[in-house]
């Protein structure tokens, strides 16, 4: 026996993740993603290979979504409403109610932004939905008679989870992104130590070991309250989320797509840089902030602007059981979304004496009310702008990390004098190679398969885990099927006389003996009764 | 209970006995307020639980937040080691539960001085004599036997101390209870965090049915199918105990709502039947208290709610206020406990212990109750005490007050029932209070309405066979107290065994024998010997034998020391004393066959002499053969002779 595995997309890259697994007769697809940086065919995994009759409810058991970022649920409505998929789909209750957000804003940021043909429609999204059966982690959840899945704790995003899966006696984990390290407002990823026979990893971060994420967070905080005790103003570009009209970020350069902290440029990918750390929204960096200005007493206003919404806020509230335990625990007082210090800022507030710190829309300062508020703030050596980890280029973003010139064109007629300081966020959510060989070796699965990763670094890592760990591992392309043999392990009745009593481990040494009797289940039976068995009588010598 | 409320008196109810009292009589003419005992309440746990020696208990179950009520009793008891095992929200709700209980202790305790007596005086003899027969049932139970099961409160310290020895699960989440017993919880329906249980072990699985409610207005459905197929069940609903129904709605076929009970495969996702007829009558029922209440804040009366059921707390709650919204009356409504605020923000984080409905408000981005907007608004007011100085400061009347404690004897509701029980214009709203004559005694004469209420919270006669039947067990243990109530009698698809209080009933092991999963390392190296007459194939086992998740394992077992220690091996077969000669010979070993024993006669022991080049001695039985020499060596080279003509089995 073997466990079939089809890799779809994240096949030695990062996007579109998808992969079908073939378990013990039933099939499984594990995320439903889209390729951010394509707009043909591409985008989507190539459901084809699936079924060639496309009658994908014969064909699939189940569809498991891992968390709610687009290269994982990106063509999941697309699946279901277009390709026609009906059967059950299962994700964490955050992933539920922040899935249909992502698919949305990005539905919009197609057809509204860039006037391509919608894939899907708003309907097709909430139909999708109705597909979706909700679950909590470590709940063991009976997809059919023979199919058990559970989900675990992953850390990338609030509802991030990594899967389990039996099937009789198989068993295998695909984790989806994951990060190893506790978070101010996620924890680390957790799992129970399983007897798997296969393992799929991301791997993002095969090869780097990164400083910690708090040092980074850390440094942010300090330049911020640098600046505004010394009277600056601090300028935090960001995204939008939410179904909210946005109306300040209205400009897109170029064909790039800016959504939700992922960046790509049609054809190319620039890798999945995240805007903030584990979040993807800005709720979580102000309530970074938040922490931070209650625990250093600041009284200094923090702002929205008009435009921006924090609908994902109100998910966030509710979902507070999936954050860091820290945040968990002081909800009752006060739950950290619940931002007291933030006001809404005004136009006219533009040019108020005092600090402040604001978030505005677009997150590159490609145009909208970031760009204003830039233009009024950068030729002040007072303030602060902060950038996202990757800017594309021709943004203005892009141009103040990349030279040192400090005159800027924004448009023909208009040239600042760049003098305010400039903080680049680098926090990432994924696991660092040692995060993914530290789940690996805690695991000890029979075989390893590598997705979500740039090929060359895949290669050495699936080297290391074959070395070190002495494990089979295995990093497929798109399309390609990899088989893992299994155990056929025999499913053997025990006798009473060797059941050891209530203790984990026996050192009893039981005088068992296996019996396999044509046409009849394997049977251990204590030795003397071998012989009754055989009809014959026991010789001693 | 029955102790007084402070300042004036009277008695209380405890929570464990206002179960089973169904029957009490009418209230004899010599009970008055002043015959309730002033003092401290006490708790009475389970009957002659402080005769069972703490520390033999292994495993605890939790099926409700209730249930978790009386665990302090347990845990703060020496040698308690068992491992408790509760859903998460039933140990979060039933910790607010304790510590709001708690501080309503305090204020007893100011009163009577916080010393603690081991035998207080309204537990002697000659003062039980002296009380009306109503409270001396309540304290010595009907014969007198329950004496012992009165246990003083709990401190806030032993609420601590028992929550951090609880293990908290989600549901369908499994743990294992020392390798062999895996435990699963699935909700119930009654309440928040409420649940069910299955026990796995190696040799079967285990249901235990506990109070169980098709409808539920905010906890997550039932979930019955998760119960399914197991070898036992236990049934331990006893709402039903109280049911008015009789018998001929529990085994009748032409019962409208068994016809709905089809095979689970032939229902709609929302399961068992969710009877529209029911749901309607319960929404009626609501309608119509919060109606009362309105009409009497209209009156210019106040609504006085105290706090039993937290469902039915949030039904009422969304309902008024839904209502008084409607007709445009700017009525406050009050809410007065110490944990509210805590228990209020805590709903709106846990949609995933919440009923579909209220999951598809998270899912469409809206608040998961309405209270949170209400708070807000201040059109809620929550306050942690009566004497909390923001309500003195937005204190208006009339008004609407949910507050506990449902015994009516602490709590802000005394003080609250204190000032309203004289006004005609104002409604006291309970919910089932088995005794409510008793229960207001201590405020009498009470001129203000009172309004009882009844909200299902248990799966009703009429339901128990369809239902089991849908689970399909193999055997179904079934409360003795219930017997008459159901009808099993044409029962055929499972067997029922009556079980009763303080009995332990015994029920046949389903299983003989338990699979064991081998490792596939190990199972290559088998040695496999046929035996072809027989079509059998055997081989020995020998590895490492490990019991993991209820299940059994055999692992290569790579230490050499264990594997050594067990060699002998099996053999059958008899030794054909002349196909030994010849094998000797072969061997160049000069033997022969002892004159008179090669007949096998009665004793068949045949004896044979080796002469060259050892010297040694054979006796051949039927069961054993034995080799006599001097020499070690010897000995082992004539065994390997002997072992080549035997059957080896392994
Ligand atoms: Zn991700």
């Amino acid at each position: 026996m073997a466990i079939e595995t089809l890799v779809l997309g994240a096949g030695q890259e990062v996007g579109k993740s998808c992969v079908v697994v073939n378990i013990n007769g039933k099939r499984i697809m594990f995320d439903c993603g889209m390729h951010m940086g394509y707009n043909d065919h591409r985008q989507f995994p190539d459901f084809s290979l699936i079924s060639p009759s496309g009658d994908f409810n014969d064909a699939l058991s189940c569809i498991i979504i891992t968390h709610f970022h687009l290269d994982h649920v990106g063509a999941l409505a697309y699946f279901t409403e277009v390709c026609g998929y009906g059967g059950p789909v299962y994700m964490t209750y955050p992933t539920k109610a922040l899935s249909p957000l992502m698919l949305e804003d990005y539905r919009k940021v197609m057809v509204d932004r860039r006037g391509e043909e919608e894939l899907f429609t708003s309907d097709h999204i909430a139909e999708c939905m109705k597909k979706v059966i909700a679950v909590d982690l470590k709940q063991t959840v009976q997809v059919d008679e023979d199919l058990e899945i559970r989900a675990y704790y992953a850390g990338h995003v609030i509802g991030a989870a990594m899967f389990y899966v039996k099937v009789g006696d198989a068993e295998m984990v695909y984790t989806g992104d994951y990060n190893m390290t506790p978070d101010r407002h996620l924890g680390a990823a957790q799992i129970d130590r399983l007897r798997l026979d296969l393992l799929i990893t991301e791997s993002t971060y095969a090869t780097t070991i990164r400083d910690s994420k708090y040092a980074r967070e850390r440094e942010f905080l300090k330049a911020i309250h640098k600046c505004v005790s010394s009277g600056g103003k601090v300028l935090i570009p960001t995204f939008a989320l939410g179904r909210a009209q946005d109306q300040n970020s209205g400009k897109t350069i170029g064909t790039a797509r800016e959504m939700n902290g992922l960046y790509y440029l049609d054809g190319i990918q620039f890798g999945n840089t995240s805007f903030f750390g584990s979040n993807s929204t800005n709720s979580e960096l102000c309530i970074l902030l938040e922490d931070y200005w209650e625990r250093m007493n600041l009284k200094v206003p923090i702002y929205f602007s008009a435009g921006l919404t924090i609908q994902a806020n109100m998910y966030y509230k509710m979902l507070i059981g999936w954050t860091s335990q820290k945040i968990k625990d002081t909800y009752s007082t006060h739950n950290a979304f619940d931002f007291k210090n933030v006001h809404k800022f005004e136009r006219s507030m533009l040019d108020a004496p005092g600090p402040c710190v604001l978030f505005a829309t677009p997150g590159m300062i490609s145009g909208g009310f970031s760009l204003e508020v830039f233009k009024h703030w950068a030729p002040s050596e007072n303030n602060l702008v902060t950038l996202p980890g990757y800017c594309l280029a021709g943004t203005v973003g892009h141009k103040l990390t990349s030279g040192k010139s400090t005159n800027i064109d924004i448009d023909p007629d208009t040239q600042i004098d760049v003098r305010c300081q400039i903080h680049q966020l680098a926090f990432s959510p994924h696991t660092d190679s040692k995060g993914i060989m530290d789940l690996v070796k805690f695991l000890s699965p029979k075989h390893v398969i590598l997705v979500h990763g740039e090929k060359p670094k895949m290669d050495s890592l699936r080297e290391r885990i074959h070395s070190e760990l002495e494990i089979p591992c295995y990093n497929p392309a798109n399309n390609e099927t990899k088989c893992s043999s299994v155990d056929t392990p025999n499913s053997t009745l025990i006798d009473r006389n060797l059941t050891p009593e209530l203790k984990v481990e026996d050192e009893r040494v039981a005088d068992g003996v296996l019996v396999m009797e044509s046409n009849k289940k394997a049977k251990i039976v204590h030795r003397d009764e071998v012989l009754i068995m055989l009809d014959k009588k026991k010789q001693e010598v | 209970m029955a102790f007084s409320p402070l300042l004036t008196s009277l008695d209380a109810l405890s929570f464990e006995e206002s179960n089973n009292n169904d029957k009490r009589q009418k209230i004899e003419n010599l009970l008055e307020a002043k015959s309730l005992i002033f003092a401290e309440p006490w708790y009475k746990t389970v009957n002659s639980l402080h005769l069972w020696n703490a520390s033999l208990i292994d495993v605890i179950l939790i099926s409700s937040p209730m249930g978790i009520m009386g665990l302090p009793f347990l845990t703060r008891r020496k040698g308690f080691s068992a491992k408790i095992y509760v859903t998460l929200a039933s140990a979060r709700l039933g910790q607010l539960m304790m510590e709001d209980l708690v501080s309503m202790h305090a204020e007893f305790r100011q009163f009577y001085g916080s010393k603690e007596s081991n035998f207080p005086p309204w537990l002697r003899q000659e003062e039980l004599e002296i009380l009306p027969s109503v409270l001396k049932e309540i304290l010595a139970g009907k014969d007198g036997v329950e004496l012992g099961g009165w246990m003083p409160m709990y401190s806030a310290a032993d609420v601590k101390d028992c929550m951090l020895k609880i293990n908290s699960l989600n549901y369908a989440q499994e743990v294992c209870y020392n390798g062999t017993v895996v435990i699963k919880a699935f909700s119930s329906g009654v309440e928040i965090g409420s649940c069910n249980w299955i026990l796995n072990g190696p040799k079967g699985d285990i249901a235990y049915l506990s109070s169980s409610c098709f409808f539920s207005a905010h906890a997550m459905a039932f979930d019955y199918r998760s119960l399914q197929g197991t070898s036992a069940l236990i049934y331990s609903d006893f709402s039903s105990l109280s049911d008015t129904q009789d018998i001929e709605d529990g085994d009748n076929y032409t019962d409208p709502t068994s016809d709905n009970l089809l095979p689970p495969s032939f229902q709609d996702s929302d399961g068992f039947n969710l009877n529209s007829d029911e749901d309607l009558e319960e929404k009626e029922k609501l309608v119509f208290i919060c109606s009362c209440a309105i009409e009497c804040v209209k009156d210019g009366g106040s609504v006085l709610i105290p706090i039993n059921r937290l469902g039915t707390i949030l039904q009422l709650l969304e309902e008024m206020t839904t209502l008084l919204e409607a007709s445009a009356m700017e009525v406050p409504v009050y809410i007065i406990s110490s944990v509210a605020e805590e228990l209020l923000t805590w709903l709106n984080i846990i949609p995933e212990w919440l009923c579909k409905q209220r999951q598809e408000r998270l899912f469409s981005g809206e608040l998961l109750f309405a209270h949170v907007k209400l708070l807000k608004e201040k059109k809620i007011h929550v306050v942690p005490n009566i004497h909390s100085h923001e309500l003195l400061k937005n204190w208006q009347e009339p008004c609407i007050v949910f507050c506990p404690h449902w015994s009516l004897r602490m709590g802000p509701v005394v003080h609250l029932l204190r000032r309203w029980c004289g006004d005609p214009k104002s409604l006291l709203i309970l919910e089932d209070m088995v005794n409510p004559e008793l229960a207001l005694l201590p405020f009498k004469p009470v001129a203000m309405k009172v309004l009882q209420c009844l909200f299902p919270s248990g799966i009703g006669l009429q339901k128990v066979q369809p239902l089991l039947k849908t689970l399909q067990p193999k055997t179904v243990l079934f409360p003795e107290d219930l017997r008459l109530k159901t009808n099993f009698s044409c029962e055929k698809s499972f067997l029922v065994l009556y079980y009763t209080e303080t009995e332990t009933l015994k029920v046949s092991r389903q299983k003989d024998s338990s699979e064991i999963k081998i490792a596939a390392d190990l199972a290559s190296q088998f040695y496999w010997k046929t035996f072809k007459k027989e079509g059998i194939n055997v081989t020995r086992l020998k590895g490492k034998l490990l019991m993991e998740n209820g299940r059994h394992h055999l692992f290569l077992d790579n230490d050499k020391k264990a594997s050594s220690r067990n060699s002998s091996l099996l053999r059958c077969g008899l030794v054909d004393s002349n196909k030994l000669l010849a094998a000797l010979s072969k061997m160049g070993i000069n033997a022969s066959m002892e004159h008179g024993t090669d007949d096998a006669g009665p004793t068949n022991v045949r004896i044979v002499h080796t002469e060259e080049p050892y010297k040694a001695l054979i006796e051949i039985g039927n069961t054993s053969t034995a080799i006599t020499t001097v020499d070690d060596n010897v000995a082992s080279i004539l065994f390997k002779a002997i072992d080549n003509i035997l059957d080896e089995v392994c």
